[in-house]
């Protein structure tokens, strides 16, 4: 089988449905979904061709698959596009493709498929719900159609075709651009209810922070292609170039090269994978439908600035001996990640509405895999973005369905209230069984569950990774984040499903349709297994049972022999144990048996803390306060007030003025006078002239002959005179 | 022999007297008749200046005689188009006075 080919046809399909859906088929909405699930499907099949050719020929992950074409001609050389299979595309295209296809079946019960339109549904806002009536004519409320069914696909299709392109790619040309399609996509589609004021501010807001991140990353990509000449990995990440980067300094602040290309860049990764300062953006991408935030705020886009970051680690790490002293991107990385890790977690405690939650622990989570990378333990960070990616997405689709069957209720109940706040649900577990089994593994696997779940393996091996390369600040950081996780964990969970239902529309949940559980038994069977890959084999008792295949194939990435230390110490299990039981316990027992009228625990534990915390640390307010409100106040007074409508609406109003005075000047002294009097006498002199003459057109035929005559002996005068 | 300058005060008088009459006629056959006269005066001058210019030469040329034959000719054609216009305009207008036919007056 030609590989080379099949890598190429990953992206397309989804690029070819989007445009056939947009173009073609949009009216349809069977088709639509159709010709999305298919693209999907296809994807999804050639690349585990992909993967299962990668991971059975020990070659492939040596070497390679990689093809490329010269695409734009530049002065000297072409700028070359291709794609390439390595380990890391390997295990990336795996959680990609199936998020995706799992995702995209899932929207189609998520955006009810089947069900009637709406009675009031209007595109740009999310359907009411319709009523009918039953065969017992009995008056019903059920969902109804989302107003713009096809239109979602299409931007799905759109997204998938940029994912894969992303990860595909051999060059940061082409990732640059599935890069900024996917901000496109995240854009439009949280903003797909655009006639909601707070969904289109969100997508307002998504797009320009992550666009400043883009700026620096954009820079950084300009910067390395002027110093080596060339946006190939094969050729940036070849040993010498490397080298080269690490030794040459550039003129900022005394960096090398590859620090300051790796700090822009790392900026880039900030922005998407929403690290602080920038992370602000991800909370509020919640306003788009459920499938939205699941692929492109959970699994995928966000994963792909972590991606981005594993792929750059041979720059971001130029110079690194493998000890305990870090380059300087590493040292930012490391910072910024666990602090964005403990930072999030800690707002994620005080949130109320289900999906927050997971978005804050989505920003903590990828906190924990960008201070992995910091600390020099690639394996685990590209870990744990595989399990991330799995469990949150089944988060995720679990919380939709959550909300989908709250919507349920409160459609039967006709009750006011946000089928999202986790304070109205409560006893859920026997309305909705599939739900709730398949939420609680990924809750689990997210806490990191002992022994079971994927997501204790791959936290584990990030802490033991801190650990042992000596970075006690940074492990103790993410020990506490990690406990703050379980906890929180434990709370949505109890909150969610446990106890007694606390309103009304609760006690009428429904579990949604196949097509939205189905993915979510899936999705959990991987949260569980894929785990398992990686179990590192100085683990007692249970190491070594399976070989830890993820690193020896993933330490294909590196180049030489780059094996950290292993100090075999058994503090890092015993933390992870420990941290991961002591969250699930301690949240379980706090909201176990919460009613309506109980306030939550930490609100009297922890006070005033608790108001910070619910507001997210006032960043959001700080942001409004330093960046926004000043830029409104510049633009309303300075640009507009002043410059706008002083000096050149003055300036134009001047040039208005002297326009109408040489006007009326040219009216009186040039126009009247000369043109129309002028013309006016031209007309009456001909008259004139005319007239006079009108008695020589007497119609005697003597007349005109004496005429002639005269006329003829004057000539003949005149000739006598000239001649002689 | 006759002196060349009375054939030419004959045909000047001729001439006059047929412009006279074109001008002051109000019959357009008179006018026609005296064109005609006018023709003929010029005829005379032709015929004087070629018998004065073969007496010169010694031997006789037929330009002239030629010239005259085709102004002859000529007043012969404009005769019989100016007949038929003075009767074509009488059967429209019943009348042959120039001046009454003034159409063109503007």
């Amino acid at each position: 089988m030609n590989y080379e080919l099949i890598t190429w046809l990953i992206p397309l399909a989804p690029l070819l449905a989007f445009f056939i859906i947009f173009l073609v088929t949009y009216k349809n909405n069977r088709l639509s979904h159709s010709l999305a699930i298919g693209s999907a499907f296809i994807s999804w099949l050639l690349s585990m061709i992909i993967i299962i050719f990668a991971v059975t020929n020990q070659e492939v992950i040596e070497k390679g698959i990689s093809s490329s074409i010269s695409w734009l001609p530049t002065a000297e050389t072409w700028l070359k596009i291709g794609v390439q299979v390595d380990a890391l595309t390997t295990i990336t295209l795996f959680f990609v493709s199936w998020t995706i296809l799992m995702i995209f079946i899932y929207s189609v019960g998520y955006h009810n498929f089947g069900q009637p339109e709406g009675d009031h549904d209007r595109p740009g806002l999310p359907p009411h719900g319709a009523e009918i009536i039953d065969q017992e004519g009995k008056h019903q409320h059920v969902p109804s159609i989302e107003p713009m069914y096809a239109r979602f696909f299409g931007f799905f299709g759109l997204f998938a075709f940029a994912m894969y392109l992303l990860v595909v790619s051999n060059n940061l040309l082409t990732l640059y651009i599935g890069w900024e399609i996917m901000g496109l996509c995240s854009y439009l589609l949280i903003g797909f209810w655009y006639a909601k004021p707070s969904a289109k501010a969100a997508a307002q807001k998504a797009f320009l922070t992550t666009r400043i991140g883009d700026v620096f990353m954009l820079i950084g990509l300009a910067a390395l292609y002027t110093i080596t000449g060339s946006l190939q990995y094969e050729v940036i990440f070849s040993e010498d170039v490397i080298h080269n980067l690490a030794t040459t300094i550039s003129p900022v602040l005394g960096l090398s090269w590859a620090g300051l290309i790796g700090l822009l860049i790392f900026m880039g990764v900030v922005g998407k994978s929403s690290q602080f300062p920038l992370h602000n953006w991800l909370p509020d991408a919640m306003e788009g439908p459920t499938p939205v935030s699941a692929m492109i705020h959970a699994a995928t886009m966000v994963s792909a600035g972590v991606y981005l970051a594993i792929r750059f680690f041979p720059v971001l790490s130029a110079g690194w001996d493998g000890g305990a002293s870090i380059t300087t991107p590493m040292l930012v990385m490391a910072v910024i990640g666990s602090f964005t890790a403990l930072f999030s977690a800690t707002i994620a405690v005080a949130q109320r509405d289900v999906k927050r939650v997971l978005a804050y622990s989505t920003i903590s989570q990828l906190g924990f895999m960008i201070a992995a990378l910091g600390v020099g333990a690639y394996v685990a960070a590209a870990f744990h973005l595989v399990t991330h990616a799995i469990f949150k997405a089944l988060l995720f689709l679990g919380s939709g369905s959550i909300i989908h069957g709250m919507e349920h209720g409160v459609l039967h109940t006709q009750e006011h209230i946000d089928p999202q706040d986790m304070y109205n649900m409560g006893g859920l577990y026997k309305k909705m069984p599939i739900t709730f089994a398949t939420f609680v593994i990924g809750g689990f696997a997210l806490a990191g569950f002992p022994f079971i779940t994927a997501g204790f393996w791959s936290k584990d091996e990030i802490l033991s990774g801190a650990f042992n390369g000596g970075f006690s600040i940074v492990f103790w950081v993410l020990a506490i984040s990690a406990f703050i996780t379980a906890f929180y964990t434990m709370r949505q969970i109890s909150l969610v499903f446990l106890g007694k239902a606390r309103t009304e529309a609760a006690k009428h949940a429904h579990e949604t349709p196949n097509t939205m559980t189905v993915p979510l038994i899936v999705l959990s069977f991987f949260a569980i297994t894929i785990g398992w890959v990686g179990i590192p084999e100085y683990f007692p008792v249970i190491g070594g049972l399976l070989p830890n295949w993820l690193e020896t194939f993933l330490g294909t990435m590196l180049p030489g022999e780059h094996v950290v230390v292993e100090h075999h110490s058994s503090i890092p299990l015993i933390t992870s144990l420990v941290v991961s039981l002591g969250g699930l316990f301690l949240g379980g027992l706090l909201y176990r048996r919460i009613t309506e009228t109980d306030k939550d625990p930490l609100e009297w534990s922890l006070s005033g803390f608790y108001k910070v915390l619910a507001n997210k640390y006032y960043v959001d307010e700080f942001y409004q306060f330093v960046f926004i409100r000043p830029a409104e106040w510049v633009s309303e007074k300075i640009v507009y007030q002043l410059f706008d409508q002083k000096i050149f609406d003055g300036f134009l109003h001047g040039i208005g003025k002297i326009s109408i005075w040489l006007g009326e000047k040219f009216r009186y002294w040039f126009d009247l006078p000369v043109i129309n009097r002028g013309g006016d006498k031209l007309a009456s002199g001909t008259r004139k002239i005319g007239t006079n003459l009108k008695v020589t057109q007497s119609g005697r035929i003597q007349d005109y002959m004496i005429l002639a005559l005269a006329f003829s002996l004057l000539g003949g005068f005149i000739f006598y005179l000239i001649l002689f | 022999m006759i002196p060349l300058s009375w054939y030419l005060i004959l045909a000047a008088v001729l001439f006059s007297i047929g412009m006279f009459g074109a001008i002051s006629r109000k019959n357009a056959v008179a006018v026609l008749i005296s064109i005609e006269l006018m023709l003929n005066a010029v005829n005379i001058n032709i015929l004087a200046f070629w018998h004065y210019h073969s007496q010169l030469l010694g031997y006789t040329e037929i330009n002239g005689l030629v010239f005259a034959a085709v102004v002859i000719i000529a007043a012969a054609a404009e005769v019989a188009i100016g007949l038929a216009i003075i009767l074509a305009v009488y059967r429209v207008r019943k009348t042959v006075v120039a001046s009454d036919i003034n159409v063109l007056k503007g």
